[in-house]
């Protein structure tokens, strides 16, 4: 039972809450821009192991190779991201994949055990 | 919360009998879901879908974690050439890279794990693999200190 407007009163709209499918935590949100400082990580790391290619004393051809499969590491580590950010853009995003999940884990460590080959 | 009530009660008795199986059949396990990634969804109910981004996030900081231990490695190789001598610059670069792939190994382990056990209503996997990650990280930063005080100038 709401009481009688007196008169003068300016009647006040409530805000009723405005129903969306949306996740008052924005969840998806934080987990799209955890991918983002993953990418951003990622190329922090490529570049390092590129340019440790580039100057590395173990002749031109081994050099070139390992850029080369630096580059593509790299790479697919983008391309996951980049889907896996495709898919987070619904309100009920789907579990991640297990093989996103071991693509980016694969490239990962084909970046460390490059590096590995040359150290020196 | 669905999925989450049978924790309760015997938790803590479940918790020991995890720890004690974090060997060979954990690992057994874990590496046979790896090949078959399917299998995660048929078992149990699907928990609710912010669980599953919270383990996914989770995840991604052990993945960055690991990215940053490779790129230390990739420093060290590069940039200490003329502070430390040879094979102390190639055993602390290859001891981050090393570390670096342990922990993205175990960054899918521990994701898959939870996500099973989030899927069964079972209480999520401990382990003692941030210990030894942190007595690494230890170790390289006193050897840092070590070569900058005693001077091991290549």
């Amino acid at each position: 039972m709401s009481p009688a407007a007196e008169p003068g009163d300016t009647p006040v709209a409530p805000s009723a809450p405005v129903e969306t499918d949306r996740d008052p935590g924005l969840q998806p949100e934080r987990t799209r821009l955890a991918w983002r400082r993953t990418t951003l990580s990622c190329a922090v790391t490529a570049l390092l192991a590129m340019r440790h290619a580039l100057r590395s004393d173990r002749g031109v051809v081994l050099g070139a190779v390992v850029l080369c499969l630096e580059a593509l590491g790299f790479l697919g580590i983008l391309g996951t991201a980049h889907l896996r950010i495709g898919r987070l853009s619904t309100s009920r995003p789907p579990v991640l994949s297990a093989r996103a999940a071991l693509t980016l884990a694969g490239c990962t460590t084909a970046l460390a055990l490059l590096g590995l080959v040359l150290v020196s | 919360m669905p999925g989450w009530s049978r924790s309760g009660g015997s938790g803590r008795g479940y918790c020991v009998r995890v720890s004690e199986f974090d060997g060979l059949r954990g690992a057994r396990d874990s590496v046979r879901l790896w090949f078959e990634p399917g299998r995660v969804h048929q078992e149990g109910t699907t928990p609710d879908y912010r669980f599953s981004l919270a383990n996914e996030r989770t995840f991604l900081a052990w993945i960055r974690t690991a990215l940053a231990l490779i790129a230390g490695g990739f420093a060290v190789d590069q940039f200490l050439t003329d502070h430390l001598t040879h094979w102390v610059r190639v055993v602390l670069s290859v001891a981050l890279l090393v570390g670096g792939v342990a922990c993205t190994l175990r960054a899918v382990n521990h994701w898959v794990r939870c996500e099973r056990a989030m899927r069964r209503g079972a209480s999520l996997p401990v382990s003692r693999f941030p210990a030894a990650l942190a007595l690494l990280i230890g170790v390289v930063a006193v050897a840092m200190v070590a070569a900058v005080l005693f001077g091991w100038a290549g």
